[in-house]
């Protein structure tokens, strides 16, 4: 595959001091030219300067600044957990196929994975105590209702029967505790194909193939087939260069087997096809902190150019927003705005798409889970009434 | 690359390998069913781990020693202390596999689990890696004996304010390797009839040592090295009936055979890794040997071999995968019944129950 860099658009981001942004964009041929106009995602990756300033992994320029406005509502507090219980930074959220959700957060000494019903009722705990969990970083639910977590903190990913509450599969391994507290400039280990290094995020396509994202340190996504045994990867090494990636944060596949993958700190989604073979990328949404697929026979794709957790003003200014796309990379629309409040976003950290209508969010920074309606406005959820007000959002597109 | 492999096939032909490792390729395949869930009715908050050690006793309870944490640190003190804090579990079993209790819970050597074996009279033995302790508990669950000591506190260069440090370790001649029950990362124990206690140390000291039934110091053998004698971790020990002691020299990819003073007796080197070991009991007795896979290595080892006393291989069985009946690094083998066997995996956290089918 040979790849044009052409310099079909030119970004110059000048960072002053490391607050204030002064953003020239000069790609507008890759945003709409009036409101509602498709923005063509899908270009050959373009010869970008790297942002090298302090905390400058963000490339938030690049998000489409007119994309119309998606309207939405928040329902506050649409999960109700047992009395005494607060969610810590809310890392992974997941619906199953009834609609039960769970919650896989960072609360106390350990990694908590939650479960609740339709209706946001805390149903159980699954895995306290279990080896498994350090350092929530995501949860995903397959099409079998299996249940996967993704802990940075044990490097796994493991599979729980949600029959058993116990795991089924894992894949990964935590580091022996007897390895102790390693000099800081220790070198990262070399990659190996079952082993991770702070894993971000995994799906399951149709057939059962599983693939990770790893992560952190190892930069590359991985397939596994339906028995975990290793079937290929991509690059792995950290860069700009297609196909290298740099912190692959989140990962989804679409019906065809296509693999989307959330590079942050390069501010693409790469699109893979199910061999994990480049086919392309889109550069104009930002950072994707979190990806997330619909499912139906018209699917979306949604990615969360999050704000990041710096609590910057400037930067939070420009970030923050969901953006929904079709899977060429066309943007549909985009909702949500950087902020503390309920239907304000603080650093979303996982999307669930599986109600194309009816979003659900984990938030970092705000220790919370929100339920977005979108093109809610004016509707009266049961309890999204008590925050109308604070929490709904209307188009200034139309 | 592959003149290479030539040469190395050569050298191994001009050493004698080169007989094990034909005999190797002939090795018949014991076929074997396995009942992957076997441990039920564990409390709601109560998981395994990775199945470290796994151990029955003469009523077929079984005990799993299990690593379900990391040890927790203590900040903000001058020195640095550090407690299991449940980082290691040690649970019983009923013949069924019914969950029966827990032994021990907090216990303060519960570091780090490495082995759990049951002796004649039932008692049941910890090797704990973590805090360099082999604790005998009766079959009540008490502890009745603690061999090797928990360090104070953890050692952290650069950020002790400690002056005097921790205390030097004991060093002497090539071979003899550390005195009395100052363990290192110690890994197994077994005994002979008289009640010996055979400790394998392990990961740092590379030797064993040998106590006797009251846990006085008797001797130790071995050090750092590839020759006879010598150990690049001694992962897993037992004895036969006449008091012979094998080691799982893992490092070395060998099992060596001392008598039971500890002189060199024989090597066996045709079974890839040995990362545990188990011998049957009863007049004929069989040795079982797991060439575990690596950790972060699923596309080859794995296998399981079943020998005579002498190491002559009666056959092989099993692979590296995480399906039932697939071996995902197994660290303990349980074979109190022939055939009949318990394995702890490490990369999957599960109790297997195999049988072998055998003629």
């Amino acid at each position: 595959m040979s790849w044009e860099l052409s310099m079909r658009s030119r970004v110059g981001l000048c960072f002053v001091g490391s607050l204030l942004l002064i953003a020239s964009v000069g790609a507008q041929q890759s945003a709409p030219g009036d409101g509602q106009a498709a923005v063509q995602g899908a270009r050959p990756n373009a010869v970008l300067k790297p942002v090298s300033v302090e905390g400058g992994n963000w490339r938030h320029a690049l998000a489409s600044p007119k994309a119309p406005q998606i309207p939405w509502r928040s329902d506050p507090n649409f999960l109700t957990l047992p009395a005494g219980m607060l969610l810590g930074e809310t890392m992974g959220i997941a619906r199953n196929s009834r609609g039960q959700i769970y919650v896989f957060t960072r609360l106390g000494d350990a990694s908590r994975l939650l479960q609740f019903d339709q209706n946001g009722n805390f149903m159980r705990e699954i895995g306290r105590n279990s080896y498994a969990f350090t350092m929530a970083h995501g949860v995903y639910v397959d099409a079998q209702d299996y249940v996967w977590t993704i802990d940075e903190g044990t490097n796994t990913v493991i599979k729980w029967n949600p029959n058993t509450a116990r795991p089924e599969m894992i894949l990964g391994r935590r580091y022996e505790s007897l390895e102790g507290l390693g000099p800081a400039i220790a070198p990262i280990p070399p990659p190996h194909p079952y082993a991770f290094n702070r894993p971000s995020d995994v799906v399951v396509d149709a057939q059962g193939n599983i693939f990770v994202a790893d992560g952190y340190n190892n930069n590359r996504a991985i397939k596994y087939d339906k028995n975990g045994r290793f079937v290929a990867s991509t690059i792995g090494t950290r860069g700009r260069e297609p196909g290298q990636m740099h912190l692959p944060h989140s990962i989804t596949a679409d019906n065809a087997g296509n693999i989307y993958v959330g590079d942050r700190n390069n501010g693409r989604i790469q699109v893979f096809s199910n061999d994990l073979t480049l086919r392309t990328m889109y550069e104009h949404v930002g950072s994707p902190w979190a990806v997330c697929i619909s499912p139906g026979p018209h699917q979306y794709l949604y990615s969360s150019n999050s704000n990041p957790d710096q609590n910057l003003a400037a930067v939070n200014a420009v970030t923050g927003e969901i953006f929904k796309m079709e899977l060429d990379g066309t943007v549909v629309g985009k909702f949500g705005k950087a902020g503390k409040q309920l239907g304000e976003f603080s650093t979303v950290h996982d999307i669930d798409c599986r109600n194309d209508n009816e979003i659900l969010v984990g938030e970092i920074v705000a220790w919370r889970a929100q339920k977005l309606r979108l093109g809610a406005t004016g509707a009266t959820g049961a309890k999204g009434a008590t925050g109308a007000k604070d929490a709904t959002r209307t188009s200034n597109t139309k | 690359m592959r003149r290479s492999l030539h040469l190395v096939l050569l050298a191994a032909a001009v050493l004698g390998i080169g007989s094990s490792l034909a005999a190797q390729l002939r090795i018949a395949e014991i076929p074997y069913d396995s009942a992957p869930d076997v441990l039920q009715g564990l409390p709601d908050d109560v998981y395994i781990g990775e199945a470290a050690g796994v151990a029955t006793n003469s009523q077929g309870h079984l005990f799993v020693y299990t690593r379900t944490g990391s040890p927790q640190l203590t900040l903000g003190t001058e020195r640095h202390f550090h407690r299991g804090n449940g980082a290691a579990r040690l649970f019983e079993f009923d013949r069924a596999g019914k969950y029966l209790r827990e032994i021990g819970q907090g216990l303060y050597g519960f570091v780090f689990a490495h082995t759990v074996r049951v002796d004649q009279q039932d008692n049941i033995w910890t090797v704990d890696e973590g805090s360099g302790t082999v604790v005998k508990f009766n079959p009540q669950g008490q502890v009745q004996m603690v061999l090797g000591r928990t360090p104070e506190y953890l050692p952290m260069p650069g950020f002790d304010r400690v002056s005097s440090g921790p205390p030097p370790k004991p060093t002497g001649p090539v071979g003899t390797g550390v005195a009395g029950d100052e363990f290192d990362r110690p890994t197994d124990v077994a005994w002979d009839k008289q009640g010996n206690i055979f400790v394998a140390d392990g990961h740092v000291n590379s030797r064993i040592a040998k106590f006797d039934a009251n846990g006085r110091f008797v001797k130790s053998w071995g050090s750092l090295g590839t020759a006879p004698g010598q150990f690049n971790v001694p992962h897993s020990l037992v004895t036969d009936a006449q008091g012979n002691v094998y080691v799982a020299d893992r490092e070395n990819r060998r099992i060596q055979v001392f008598d039971n003073d500890g002189v060199f007796k024989t090597q066996f080197i045709n079974v890839g890794t040995p990362w545990t070991l188990c011998i049957t009991p009863g007049p004929n007795q069989y040795l079982y040997s797991s060439n575990s896979n690596d950790p972060r290595e699923f596309d080859r080892d794995g296998e399981i071999y079943k020998m005579e006393l002498d190491g002559r291989i009666i056959g092989r069985f099993g692979r590296a995968g995480r399906l039932p009946k697939e071996f995902s690094t197994v660290h303990a083998i349980d074979c109190r019944v022939d055939n009949q066997l318990y394995v702890g995996e490490l990369t999957s956290w599960r109790v297997q129950k195999l049988t072998l089918k055998t003629k």
